[in-house]
């Protein structure tokens, strides 16, 4: 279990960063911190560079130079496949629940990378609409179900950062309040997170301090407890 | 009962089992098409060269070095996937972001060199291959008489193909294979080397096809264009069972040779094109092939 | 793997009728007119025939992005049929080619409807399984005389004026039907059909949405494609008195298809240059000892792996000044 919650040390330093899909240059110098212990939220418009800042932190995106540093290793540079084994995991805007896999094949298929992860009984306990469920296929499952799944599936390898993608995106008020729930639980255990929302009443119930990204880079970084003076402003960046 | 449809049941089944034999290689040889396809997006049209060189192989380890039947049957299998493991690092890798029409172009390029090379070699008529000393003989079965040897291919065949199926459907490894095969970029955003996996794959299905080689080599001697034209027959088959079923390359193949062998003994003259006919009405009814989903 | 845009198998140019193609196409005719004064007519024949076939085949390609893996099966399927009528059934030569070109039309009629629901990948291994049945047939049907084939077949008088067993004559019959195919294959790459085709080949969905009924689209092009090979496949037949196997196998699908990757997919002249290379080549190698298909499969592989543009689409993309990638 990720212990030490609330020590001050950088767990994810991102300087910098340009980032590309071929041609098109998506990320123009982002520069964030993310500190141990710490649940963190990129805000931003559609397109802004919140899933490929995600992204390029896994090494699944194109060309990407700067540096981002995961416990003072540089992942610049790093073979793709040991990213994770640092103990990162992700879980995708677009869930990634695999459809020729059951529900318990999806929820053991990451591997395990540190030990400390979570058990599968403790993992039903969080999310107990996965509990029975695990000869089903993977993409039968409601969406709020394969939103839980995504998440579970990586509390199991021992990853102590978590990089969410917009896990309420989607969803029912009631789901979002379960997914709700499991966040601080999983905040509460010692977890560093790093959610893309674009609910901020969502993030805010849940977050330390929010990154507001615009065209590629970070343009603003609002501590939670001043969100609401920082209202208008957070309205203007959204664009709601 | 000495005659079914005006047939000798001795013929009947006679062909229904050379149907069979050659629906096993048809099998064996359109799942590891089926395993390279689901994973590279390619379709290696260096399949039935790589199956020629397996038997090539076997025969090779004969002649020079006096390894039998069993020795090859495990030694070929490697020397082709080792072979397939090369062509994979050094060329298919460069391809799989472009078109993937490219890896069939180049896996073309690849058959031609191959059975030019070992045709330039060995000539075109065909090395015998003897059948090994425990398969020899055959059992009556008092409606036929079966070669210990062609029973050993079928039911060898078999095996191969439903351990296949098990490693993939329902292990551990297979359930990387089969998300990778999905999404490869998130199995990777999960800690594991897709790119290796990626080369192993290929390995294993031109190891398949290798394996296949063996097993035909007693029965049709070998020859460098034995699988020349075989695997068109075998892409017929992948495409009538839809690509991307394991379970339904092994049925297809099976069940395509028997219909083969039916058509030898009521209809001869169409034997040759009974598959690619079938292919044609499969199209016209269920474009995605009988178990395949439309991607 | 998926992540990063593809390079499509069309980085070819699609040629605007400017006036330096015209004059560059006068040129090479002037020359093709002259040649048979400097290099055998047998061989500049069949450079032209095989120019013909690679072109139609590049049309689908190059300019609908189907690749189709049995073209063979239009080419020496035709040359089958122009053989027949003109020995057993004594057919003028004219006459032998439009049936040698109709039968191959009617053929890529067929092919087309089976193959044309799928795509890509699947659209290849259909197509070299249809032509594989053709190969079959050829090998059983009475008529095509098995491994033996049609020999000895007369070469005739062209519209009862010319006598085609002279063999200028003969060659500059054969260069009139190059020509006038490749006129047709300009043609419709420049003409509203071939805009349309040229878009369901860069986005096929795109197309559909715009209202187009692209199947049919795609089905037109593949039998006018199957025709020209069929033309090709005919007036082969004529120059070389002979339909064989060879012409209907899938490695001569195989070869028209590097002919075109070659020279250059999606280049109206490039096939024509691929062409004129892998028949030089071919009988180069034929007087030494090395192996025809090994050399064949080396180029191939070459070719994919660093070459895809092939030569007239390398040379264009270099041309300084030129903004149409
Ligand atoms: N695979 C891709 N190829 C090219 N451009 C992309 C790709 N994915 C995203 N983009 C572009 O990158 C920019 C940022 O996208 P993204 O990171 O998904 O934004 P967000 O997650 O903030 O909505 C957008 O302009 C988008 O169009
Ligand atoms: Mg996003």
């Amino acid at each position: 279990m990720p212990d030490g919650m609330n020590t001050k040390t950088a767990m994810l330093e991102i300087a910098d960063l340009y980032g590309f899909y071929g041609e098109s240059h998506v990320l123009h110098g982002v520069s964030l911190e993310v500190r141990q212990g710490e649940v963190v939220t990129l805000l931003g418009r559609n397109g802004a560079g919140k899933t490929s800042t995600m992204r390029a932190i896994m090494g699944i995106m194109g060309k990407r130079t700067g540096s981002i540093r995961f416990q003072g290793t540089e992942l610049i540079g790093m073979a793709q496949h040991r990213i994770p084994r640092l103990g990162i995991g992700y879980v995708p805007e677009e869930r990634g629940i695999f459809s020729s896999l059951s529900v318990d094949e999806n929820l053991t298929l990451p591997p395990v990378v540190k030990e400390g992860g979570m058990t599968v009984p403790q993992i039903h306990e969080l999310f107990p609409n996965l509990r029975g469920r695990g000869s089903t296929q993977g993409t039968r499952l409601s969406g709020g179900e394969q939103q839980m799944l995504a998440i579970a599936r990586i509390l199991r390898t021992g990853a102590t950062l978590i990089l969410l993608d917009e896990p309420t995106e989607g969803l029912a008020p009631v789901i979002i309040e379960q997914i709700g729930v499991a966040v601080r639980a999983l905040k509460q255990r010692g977890f560093t997170i790093v959610l893309v929302e674009q609910n901020f009443r969502f993030a805010a119930t849940i977050a330390d301090r929010h990154y507001v990204m615009e065209e590629g880079h970070v343009v603003d970084m609002i501590p939670n407890d001043q969100l609401h003076a920082n209202m208008d402003k957070l309205h203007t960046y959204l664009g709601v | 009962m000495s005659h079914l449809f005006g047939i000798p049941p001795q013929a009947l089944f006679g062909q229904l089992l050379l149907g069979l034999i050659n629906g096993s290689f048809y099998a064996l040889l359109s799942l590891g098409l089926a395993v390279i396809f689901g994973m590279l997006n390619v379709v290696n049209m260096a399949h039935g060269a790589l199956y020629m060189v397996g038997a090539f192989v076997a025969w090779l380890l004969l002649t020079y070095l006096g390894v039998g039947y069993w020795g090859a049957l495990v030694l070929a299998p490697l020397a082709v996937g080792a072979v397939g493991l090369v062509l994979e690092r050094t060329m298919l890798r460069r391809l799989y972001k472009v078109d993937h029409l490219y890896g069939l172009l180049l896996t073309f390029g690849l058959a031609l060199i191959f059975e030019g090379a070992f045709r330039h070699q060995y000539g075109v008529s065909g090395q015998p291959y003897p059948i090994p000393e425990l398969l020899k003989g055959g059992i009556n079965l008092g409606f036929m008489y079966l070669p210990t040897y062609r029973g050993w291919v079928v039911a060898a065949s078999l095996l191969v193909c439903l351990g296949t199926w098990f490693a993939i459907e329902r292990t551990k490894l297979g359930a990387y294979l089969r998300a990778a095969t999905e999404n490869p970029t998130l199995v990777q955003a999960f800690g594991i080397n897709v790119p290796v996996m990626v080369s192993l794959t290929y390995g294993f299905g031109v190891a398949l096809a290798g394996l296949a080689g063996v097993l035909a080599a007693p029965i049709y001697q070998v020859s460098p264009l034995m699988g020349s034209n075989l695997i068109i027959v075998v892409f017929a088959v992948v495409v009538i069972g839809g690509m991307g079923s394991i379970l339904g390359a092994i049925v297809t193949g099976l069940g395509l040779g028997l219909l083969e062998g039916l058509a030898k003994v009521f209809y001869p003259e169409a034997s040759n094109i009974v598959v690619f006919v079938i292919m044609a009405v499969v199209l016209m009814v269920k474009p995605a092939g009988l178990f395949g989903r439309e991607r | 793997m998926t992540m990063q845009t593809r390079d499509t198998l069309h980085e070819g140019i699609v040629m605007y009728g400017g006036s330096p193609k015209i004059l560059l196409a006068g040129a090479g005719l002037l020359l093709a007119v002259l040649a048979p004064y400097a290099l055998y007519p047998v061989f500049l024949m069949k450079v032209l025939c095989f120019a013909l076939f690679a072109c139609a085949f590049n049309l689908l390609i190059g300019f609908a992005g189907l690749l189709s893996f049995g073209h063979a099966a239009f080419f020496g399927g035709a040359a089958y049929i122009a053989a027949h009528v003109v020995k057993v059934w004594g057919w003028a030569p004219e006459f032998g080619l439009i049936a040698a070109t109709a039968v191959a039309g009617l053929m890529g009629l067929v092919f087309g409807l089976i193959a044309i629901r799928r795509q890509g990948i699947y659209f290849a291994m259909i197509t070299l399984a249809l032509s594989q049945m053709v190969f079959f047939l050829a090998l059983q049907l009475p008529f095509t005389h098995g491994e033996d084939g049609i020999q000895g077949v007369p070469r005739g008088t062209l519209f009862g004026l010319f006598d085609l067993g002279q063999p200028l004559t003969m060659y500059y019959t054969v260069l009139a039907i190059f020509v006038a195919g490749f006129a047709l294959i300009w043609r419709t790459v420049h003409s509203p059909f071939g805009q349309v085709l040229k878009a369901i080949r860069e986005n096929e969905p795109r197309a559909v949405s715009l209202g187009y009924r692209t199947d049919r689209y795609k089905l037109v092009a593949f039998v006018l494609s199957a025709s020209l090979a069929g033309l090709a496949g005919g007036t082969k037949a004529l120059v070389f008195q002979l339909a064989s196997l060879t012409d209907v196998t899938w490695q001569m699908s195989g070869e028209v298809v590097l002919m075109t990757l070659l020279g250059g997919m999606g280049t109206l002249f490039g096939p024509v240059v691929g062409a004129g290379l892998v028949v030089t080549l071919e009988s180069y190698l034929a007087s030494t000892s090395l192996p025809v298909p090994v050399v064949i499969g080396c180029i191939f592989v070459v070719c994919v792996l660093l070459f895809r543009r092939g030569i007239v689409g390398e040379l264009l993309h270099r041309l300084p000044g030129k903004g149409n990638r």
